[in-house]
């Protein structure tokens, strides 16, 4: 149809703390016209019929079953990153809505992120880089050690997309990879990273040096490392979480790290994001913390925002949508 | 230690070797040991893969920003974390590695898992096996190496010929966008030039186990720039690499003593 204008679709913001980036602006434009939530408010008589799907960066705008009630035409939700704890995935079905989120574009910088956390951790790297500037600091004393990674034990618990990266790079470092899941993977995939299946966890975590995080945050996984998972872990090993802050009992997590049950962690993900600052998990020595920046490269943002666009516009012409997140 | 001077070597007429451990000997004169007849050996086994994780350790951390994102999610200043805060990708990136022994070996082979590309330059161009094996392609040329690379790393040993190795010139034909990394020795990089390349943004960062002097003068620039991670010659900081380096030193000296050839004779 000659002159037909380009879908109207809702976003948040531009710019600033959480809002989509200025420099994806001019591409998202060549496909979508941009509705902010502020342009939205101010004229909802005219928008609310003409907006048929919604850009969710970062988790907003927030959509609730006000809004979806507001958006009649409202096609489908397209979300960042591969998390979708945020989403009501139940609401959005009973309005006939489809969801989609970004699993693979996020998954080798993730799987990175969980390598840098687990080499930081192990050779202290942020505190020598505190004794190296440190205006007290005469001289490097030989006595301060790091632990190996190479030839270390990992446990993966959550052997996805992102899981088997981090298998990928760790069986370069000649790690003996555990892994548990809810299913074993085929074999092939097993022994192309030399991983070993633990059906239970306890086994993972009585024989790892390093425990990391992989799983996404459903209800089942919820607390799914607590005190006693904790207890089974030795004494010198660590735990690094690249999945979601309440896969972990926080509680729990301070009182082993406090008490020495464990030796250490190092945490992309807490809850809530950030920490209150008065958490005692800030003043812990053996913690590394780093601001959920899994995803945090350009060419990784700029990718995810290519999916987006994609699954929006398979949902807007009714083809099936990639990345679909189904019920 | 302890430092061996000529005083030392004088007062010690039946000394026959100094195990060194470590794999750096650029702090031992040489020539004057080798006149007194005592034999020096090092322990360069011991240190490869403790100090090819420091290397793979650092250009991570730079790359995703590690330390200043610390820094954030402790700092009492904030409120919530930015969405528009960003590093650089290490997967699929160019690593290119100044000198390709045993160290220089094994970073390939973990860089390689992260699909990175590899190129490298040493002296010597190794077997077409080796290179296959990690996927690595040689430069003759450095200066190729230098354009192409996202991340630059040092591996070499100090000797007059690695001595200021990257100066202006070198820094200058690097990326903007790259980072130099290096767990040789501070003396391979012309320091004052890498200040200069940091603060005008030749280059994107560095990431630097060793300094020259180790540690810096607490006023030295390097210590205030932003874009810089330093550690404190942590390279072999592990209890595993302390053990074998002992243990390789020993098998060294007790060779010597016994009258055999020592496997790791410098």
């Amino acid at each position: 149809m000659e002159g037909q204008e380009l879908p109207y679709v809702l976003i948040d913001c531009i710019g600033g703390k959480h809002g989509v980036y200025e420099d994806h602006v001019g591409f998202l434009e060549k496909h979508f016209h941009l509705i902010t939530m502020k342009e939205y408010l101010e004229n909802k008589e005219f928008l609310s019929k003409k907006i048929r799907a919604i850009y969710m960066w970062y988790n907003k705008p927030v959509t609730n079953e006000e809004l979806l009630q507001g958006l009649p035409n409202l096609k489908i939700v397209a979300s960042s990153g591969v998390g979708i704890d945020h989403l009501d995935l139940k609401l959005f079905s009973r309005y006939g809505v489809k969801v989609s989120n970004t699993p693979f574009a996020v998954s080798t910088d993730t799987a990175d992120l969980g390598m840098a956390l687990m080499l930081a951790s192990s050779r202290r790297l942020v505190e020598g880089y505190q004794m190296a500037v440190s205006p007290d600091t005469e001289y490097f004393p030989a006595d301060w050690l790091g632990a190996e990674v190479s030839g270390a034990t990992l446990g993966i618990v959550g052997m996805g997309t992102i899981g088997y990266k981090v298998a990928q790079r760790a069986r370069a470092f000649e790690m003996k990879i555990l892994y548990h899941n809810r299913n074993q993977r085929k074999k092939e995939e097993e022994s192309a990273v030399g991983a070993t299946y633990c059906k239970k966890i306890d086994d993972l975590l009585q024989q790892s040096d390093f425990v990391l995080l992989c799983v996404n945050l459903t209800p089942q996984t919820h607390k799914l490392i607590g005190k006693r998972e904790l207890g089974l872990m030795k004494p010198t090993a660590t735990l690094i979480n690249i999945s979601r802050g309440l896969v972990v009992d926080q509680d729990a997590l301070v009182e082993a790290l406090q008490n020495e049950v464990i030796k250490a962690a190092a945490l992309d993900v807490t809850y809530p994001e950030p920490l209150p600052r008065d958490h005692p998990l800030l003043k812990l020595k053996n913690v590394i913390i780093t601001p959920h920046i899994g995803s945090a490269t350009k060419s990784t943002r700029r990718l995810m925002m290519e999916n987006m666009i994609e699954s929006i516009q398979a949902g807007l012409a009714g083809r099936p949508v990639p990345n679909e997140i189904s019920l | 230690r302890p430092t061996i001077d000529r005083e030392l070597l004088e007062s010690l007429p039946n000394l026959k070797v100094i195990g060194n451990s470590g794999v750096g000997v650029d702090h031992l004169d040489l020539k004057m040991i080798s006149n007194f007849g005592v034999k020096v050996t090092n322990t360069p086994h011991a240190v490869v893969d403790s100090t090819a994780d420091i290397g793979m350790a650092l250009m991570l951390a730079s790359a995703r920003r590690l330390v200043e994102g610390c820094q954030i999610a402790v700092s009492p200043d904030t409120k919530h974390f930015a969405v528009d805060w960003l590093g650089v990708e290490v997967t699929r990136a160019t690593l290119g590695i100044i000198g390709m022994g045993s160290i220089g070996y094994k970073v390939a082979q973990r860089a390689r898992a992260f699909n990175m590309r590899i190129l490298y330059h040493n002296r010597n161009r190794r077997r077409k096996e080796e290179e296959e094996a990690v996927g690595a392609h040689y430069c003759e040329k450095w200066e190729d190496l230098l354009q192409q690379s996202d991340f630059v790393m040092l591996v070499v040993n100090l000797t007059p010929e690695t001595h200021k190795l990257i100066g202006k010139k070198e820094l200058g034909l690097m990326k903007p966008t790259a980072t130099l990394i290096n767990i040789s020795r501070g003396a391979v990089i012309d320091q004052d030039a890498l200040v200069e390349a940091l603060q005008n943004k030749v280059i994107r960062a560095a990431a630097l186990d060793v300094t020259y002097p180790e540690p810096l003068p607490r006023a030295h620039p390097l210590l205030k720039l932003n874009n810089v991670i330093i550690t404190p010659h942590i390279g072999t900081a592990t209890v595993q690499a302390i053990h074998m380096m002992a243990e390789e030193a020993i098998a060294n000296m007790l060779a010597v003593l016994n009258g055999q050839r020592a496997p790791s004779e410098v």
